[in-house]
């Protein structure tokens, strides 16, 4: 992402909240309590690897926490530490 | 996996993947209602705007802080929420301006700044901040001289960083509390003067 271009002006605009719908407000804790169990490290660096491994097509249509979810989803799946359904 | 729920409003899966973790055993709805009563109420800019303020009354205390980020972060009781990662300020001086990026993502220290701004997590910033800062920084309306120099910082899950502002005119007559209410969140990050 840095360096790319394209993107247009930043919207410098905010409203100081941590989250605009509370599914996203689920999928933070969710990634908190998955970094308690040591599923994602203290530092975090293994859901920000899992983000980076979204394809490129799909991660620019995202937003933020769709990318946060769609990561723990990944590791997860991964780490074959949900039952299937 | 994301192919078999794709079809599902987002907010339902969300929930689905909730089911699945309390089934694991891997959480429960009062643990992650718990994690989010406390980002709610313990993270938050001002306690950034606190440690500067001190570091503009304490040259002391602003020797500790830019020799160990979470030391000074622990002094004033923001030591669990800065565990995990290096903290490191940056000051800024009147030659010299820092601002911060994560490009990859969001890095960010929120128990010290808060929620990030919807800005600092588009993908605007994230990529022009490290290529072209100084038009960046005037889209928040902050111009600087050509003479200052821009420092820009790229966060990293290990590493994150808060900016040291400079000192408020007028500081020596005002209290701690006065010169933290001077400190935004833009101002920690460095796209506001302070």
């Amino acid at each position: 992402m840095g360096g790319q271009t394209g993107f247009g002006p930043v919207p410098v605009e905010d409203d100081g909240q941590f989250f605009h719908a509370d599914w996203e407000a689920r999928v933070y804790a969710i990634v908190r309590v998955l970094q308690r169990r040591g599923v994602i490290n203290a530092a975090f660096d293994d859901l920000r690897d899992a983000i980076e491994r979204i394809p490129p097509a799909e991660y620019l249509t995202m937003s933020y926490y769709e990318r946060w979810l769609r990561a723990a989803e990944m590791l997860l799946a991964e780490r074959k530490l949900l039952a299937d359904d | 996996m994301s192919g078999e729920h794709g079809e599902l409003p987002i907010a339902a899966r969300v929930r689905r993947l909730e089911e699945r973790l309390i089934a694991a055993g891997l959480a429960t709805d009062e643990e992650l209602d718990e994690i989010l009563e406390r980002v709610f109420t313990s993270a938050s800019p001002v306690n950034g705007a606190r440690m500067v303020a001190r570091s503009w009354k304490d040259p002391d205390y602003r020797d500790r802080l830019l020799a160990d980020g979470n030391a000074a972060a622990a002094e004033l009781g923001f030591g669990a929420g800065t565990r995990g990662y290096l903290l490191k300020a940056v000051e800024n001086t009147p030659d010299v301006h820092n601002m911060i990026v994560c490009t990859l993502c969001s890095c960010y220290p929120t128990a010290l700044l808060g929620p990030s701004p919807s800005w600092y997590k588009s993908f605007a910033y994230r990529s022009r901040a490290v290529r072209e800062p100084r038009a960046v920084l005037a889209e928040f309306g902050l111009e600087l001289p050509d003479s200052t120099e821009i420092r820009v910082w790229d966060a990293n899950s290990e590493t994150r960083y808060l900016v040291l502002p400079l000192r408020a005119e007028g500081a020596d007559e005002m209290d701690e509390s006065e010169l933290a209410s001077l400190v935004t969140r833009n101002g920690l990050i460095g796209t506001a003067i302070r």
